[in-house]
């Protein structure tokens, strides 16, 4: 192989991209050594198996996903904004709306909502940990893993180029013959499986790990939209390991899954991605119906109306999520008896999503309503959320789909679902539960002005899309000619493109700001809040809770607080707690090499380091590691230092 | 650490038996990966292009020998576990020596199977039918083959320490996979050769 096959020359946007690269890791080495932090970013981060920790780095790299998807995305704006712009050519230009796909859904809004669960969900059930504390350092690492491999695919080899749906033929071999849908399915499979391994963390966690006297039924919202969720994700993931695998088969083994001949059926693509892709999005939205129901409940200070309805909606909406995946390709040629089943069942999902926000809107009936940021962009999400599912039905009619199918008006519409949906509540979870991980609050005024920019830009971006829908834009052409009247709309929804960016890059600011200017908090409980996690130390210690609460109903903590009734009591004890590792890192590293390799079908290597990942499983099963005891002087001092008490 | 005695040794601390519910969901998600990978075969098992069909290539006799191996291991690892219960480290040695030993046989009988097809020019690149096949087998096979690293380096462990909380926790875990590969193994041999058979 050469190296002008290897690395992707011939355009400067891509040299610039490699200049950063180099530049920017540059800086992080130089850094580090500088301040002296290569030992202190071992011990205290990649190496920590603590469930906050590891959020909080989910969060991070979710974070810096959102920029680099968002990069794609005003690329891709930039664009469209005027006709007949040469701005990128189409090969580039499929690569861009592949991996901003892909990353946005997979690298941005999955990791950022199993970012929070891992910070909270712990906390909100009153547990010392996760289940598998190892395991789920694991399932950060292939995640990372995963992620920089789709990252780096863009300098080296070439992106994935058709499309984040990755249908057959269009994704084979012969039509697509750069190594970017290899990248495609190592790259998904890799941080697929630490995905599954995250839901069957959870899963125990929240089934026995509870403290005492918390049913199931007086679960906080979050933790029960992430049970739910985790439950899509253990009968969804597999599906997706097999679609990888298969896809992987045909590209590089010369396997006859979805080609056009020899037996193969391209169709069989199309039915197994959506089994998995449509309850990915339920994935994506649940846990964030689970943190509105948090803040709006919380900043109304009232109870959560209508709680177990809430459960049973999203209980209901969890089951549709899996007999509805050929809404997705109505036009792709079943009968009218099949397209009839999946728009029904899909038109269904709008009535447990209409509960949910009829609770919502019943909960902030005669609150009293604080205005903080996260609440503003809980505000925001119900009314622009309801204009994504009503076009959301207008798009289950399958008739009506033969006319909109495949054009802008689909792309305004999920993006009215997701980043309503799912970015503005990763962003309000964010905003909520950050006093809990750092222990002091984000600025709250630059985080409205934040807030308003995004709302505003989202609107100018996305409401424009539905228009140029329906006048025939078809999504994916990365030009258009004056004619076609399209120009003025496109100009118009790029502009508010911009916006969104700048409301993202102020985000940040106001992050970099707060941590250096914000007042630190004392009180723990910030937002005078309901759930057990705000009963403890912020930042919290690594033992989460001295002493396990005891819980008599739903929000135990405001329970406590009302009535004056403590929630713990005893003397403390000591704390047993798991042992850093820096195997997982390691692991996700040797993935990571394994993945690359497989991507260029260089077989040696290949086998080499599949070989590795086997040996740091043997060396996991055979040590012998009990963790270690934190003293109860220790626990002492730190509960009232963290309490800010005098001993 | 609390230990609950009225329970067997591998229930009964609480990150046993979370770790026991934990493999419980783990398999959930096995169902539904091979699950898939037989919707795969059941879609494309006609769609034979220019190869074989499965009538023209499957044989019953090393199928027998396999299921008769397959399962004859599952009741071994049953056999090792009941020692175990017991604490009788020996017969339990003994036990998990067969079921890894009828593993490696199945594994042998399977590949020279595999070879047999592709002299016949039965390959994974033939048709859609043997590309399912091929997978569908393969990764069941490549599941007996991780069990098989995983039962030895489990058996040095039992040699080791004998059974503490740690190795029986991970004998009966390893005793649910390997149940579960027979399951699997039930499936195939039904959908897969016997339909292709008949």
């Amino acid at each position: 192989m050469k190296w002008d096959e290897f690395f992707v020359t011939g355009e400067p946007m891509i040299y610039g991209a490699m200049a950063s690269i180099v530049l920017a890791s540059l800086a992080i080495v130089v850094g580090l050594t500088y301040f002296k932090k290569w030992g202190y970013l071992w011990r205290e981060w990649l190496t920590t198996v603590d469930h906050k920790k590891i959020g909080i780095m989910y969060i991070i790299a979710a974070l810096l996903m959102l920029f680099r998807g968002g990069m794609d995305g005003l690329l891709m704006r930039a664009q469209l904004a005027v006709p007949e712009n040469g701005l990128l050519d189409a090969q580039h230009y499929n690569e861009i709306f592949t991996t901003h796909g892909l990353i946005m859904i997979l690298f941005m809004a999955m990791p950022f909502v199993i970012g929070l669960m891992n910070v909270v969900v712990p906390l909100q059930i009153g547990a010392r940990d996760v289940a598998f504390p190892r395991l789920n350092a694991v399932s950060f690492w292939l995640f990372f893993a995963g992620a920089m491999l789709l990252n780096i695919s863009f300098v080296i080899g070439g992106s994935p180029d058709a499309g984040w749906t990755a249908y057959f033929p269009l994704a084979s071999i012969e039509l697509s013959p750069t190594v970017g849908n290899n990248y495609y399915s190592i790259a998904l499979q890799i941080a697929g499986i630490g995905t599954l391994l995250t839901s069957v963390n959870f899963l125990v966690t929240i089934l026995k790990m509870r403290a005492p006297g918390m049913k199931l039924m007086r679960m906080p919202m979050f933790t029960w939209s992430v049970l739910i969720t985790n439950v899509i994700i253990l009968f969804a993931f597999p599906v997706l390991t097999v679609s990888l695998a298969l896809m992987m088969f045909d590209r590089m083994f010369g396997a006859q899954f979805f080609t056009m001949a020899n037996g193969g059926m391209d169709m069989l693509w199309a039915n197994l991605f959506w089994v998995w892709g449509h309850p990915e999005v339920y994935i994506v939205i649940l846990p964030a119906f689970g943190i509105y129901s948090e803040i709006i409940s919380t900043f109304s200070r009232k109870n959560l109306y209508g709680y177990k309805s809430m459960v049973y909606s999203m209980v209901v909406i969890s089951l549709l999520s899996f007999l509805v995946w050929a809404h997705h390709f109505y036009t792709m040629g079943h009968g009218v008896t099949v397209n009839g089943f999946f728009s029904i069942s899909t038109m269904a999902i709008a009535v447990p999503t209409g509960v949910k926000i009829f609770n919502w809107l019943f909960t902030l009936r005669k609150g009293k309503i604080e205005f903080t940021t996260p609440m503003l962009y809980s505000l925001a999400f119900i009314p622009i959320f309801t204009i994504g599912g009503v076009t959301g039905v207008m798009l289950a009619m399958a008739s009506a789909d033969y006319q909109y199918h495949n054009t802008m008006f689909l792309v305004a519409h999920f993006h009215y679902v997701l980043i309503p949906g799912t970015v503005f509540a990763v962003l309000a979870g964010f905003y909520y539960w950050f006093p809990k991980m750092f222990g002091f609050r984000l600025n709250d005024r630059q985080g409205k002005r934040a807030f308003w920019l995004i709302a505003v830009s989202f609107n100018v971006t996305f409401l424009p899309l539905f228009f140029l829908g329906l006048k025939g834009m078809t999504r994916r052409t990365y030009t258009y000619s004056a004619e076609t009247g399209f120009g003025p709309l496109n100009m118009i929804a790029s502009i508010g493109a911009i916006g969104l960016a700048l409301g993202f890059v102020y985000l940040v600011y106001n992050i970099y700001w707060s941590f250096r200017y914000a007042k630190r908090d004392t009180t723990n409980d910030p937002w005078d809040a309901r759930t057990l996690e705000w009963s403890i130390p912020s930042p919290v210690p690594e033992y989460n809770f001295a002493l396990i609460p005891k819980v008599n109903g739903l929000d135990p903590f405001w329970e406590s607080k009302k009535t004056g009734q403590p929630l713990t009591e005893g003397e403390y004890e000591e704390i047993h707690m798991p042992n850093n590792s820096g195997q997982p890192f390691i692991l996700g590293m040797i993935f990571m090499a394994f993945g690359f390799c497989m991507v260029f079908s260089w077989w040696v290597p290949s086998i080499i380091f599949g070989i590795g990942i086997v040996i740091m499983l043997a060396v996991r099963s055979f040590e012998r590691d009990h963790g270690r005891h934190i003293s109860v002087k220790e626990i002492r001092e730190t509960e009232q230092r963290l309490r800010g008490e005098q001993s | 650490m609390k230990l609950d005695n009225t329970l067997p040794l591998e229930y009964q601390s609480e990150e046993n038996s979370n770790r026991i519910l934990g493999f419980w969901l783990f398999l959930g998600a096995e169902i539904v990966l091979f699950s898939t990978l037989f919707a795969v075969y059941l879609t494309l098992w006609t769609r034979t292009g220019n190869g074989p069909d499965a009538k023209e290539i499957f044989e019953l006799g090393p199928v027998l020998i396999e299921t008769f191996v397959l399962l004859t291991s599952s009741f071994t690892c049953g056999l090792a576990i009941h020692s175990m219960r017991l604490g009788l480290k020996k017969p339990a040695m003994v036990f998990f020596s067969i079921t890894l030993l009828l593993g490696l046989v199945f594994l042998g009988v399977e590949i020279t199977e595999f070879v047999t097809y592709v002299n016949e020019g039965a390959t994974l690149q033939t048709s859609a039918f043997l590309s399912s096949l091929f997978v569908l087998l393969g990764t069941h096979g490549l599941h007996v083959f991780m069990g098989l690293l995983w039962g030895g380096g489990l058996m040095l462990q039992i040699r080791r320490e004998g059974f503490t909380l740690e190795t029986s926790n991970k004998s009966f875990i390893f005793s649910l996979y390997w149940h579960f590969l027979d399951v699997v193994w039930i499936f195939i041999f039904s959908f897969v050769y016997l339909k292709g058979l008949m």
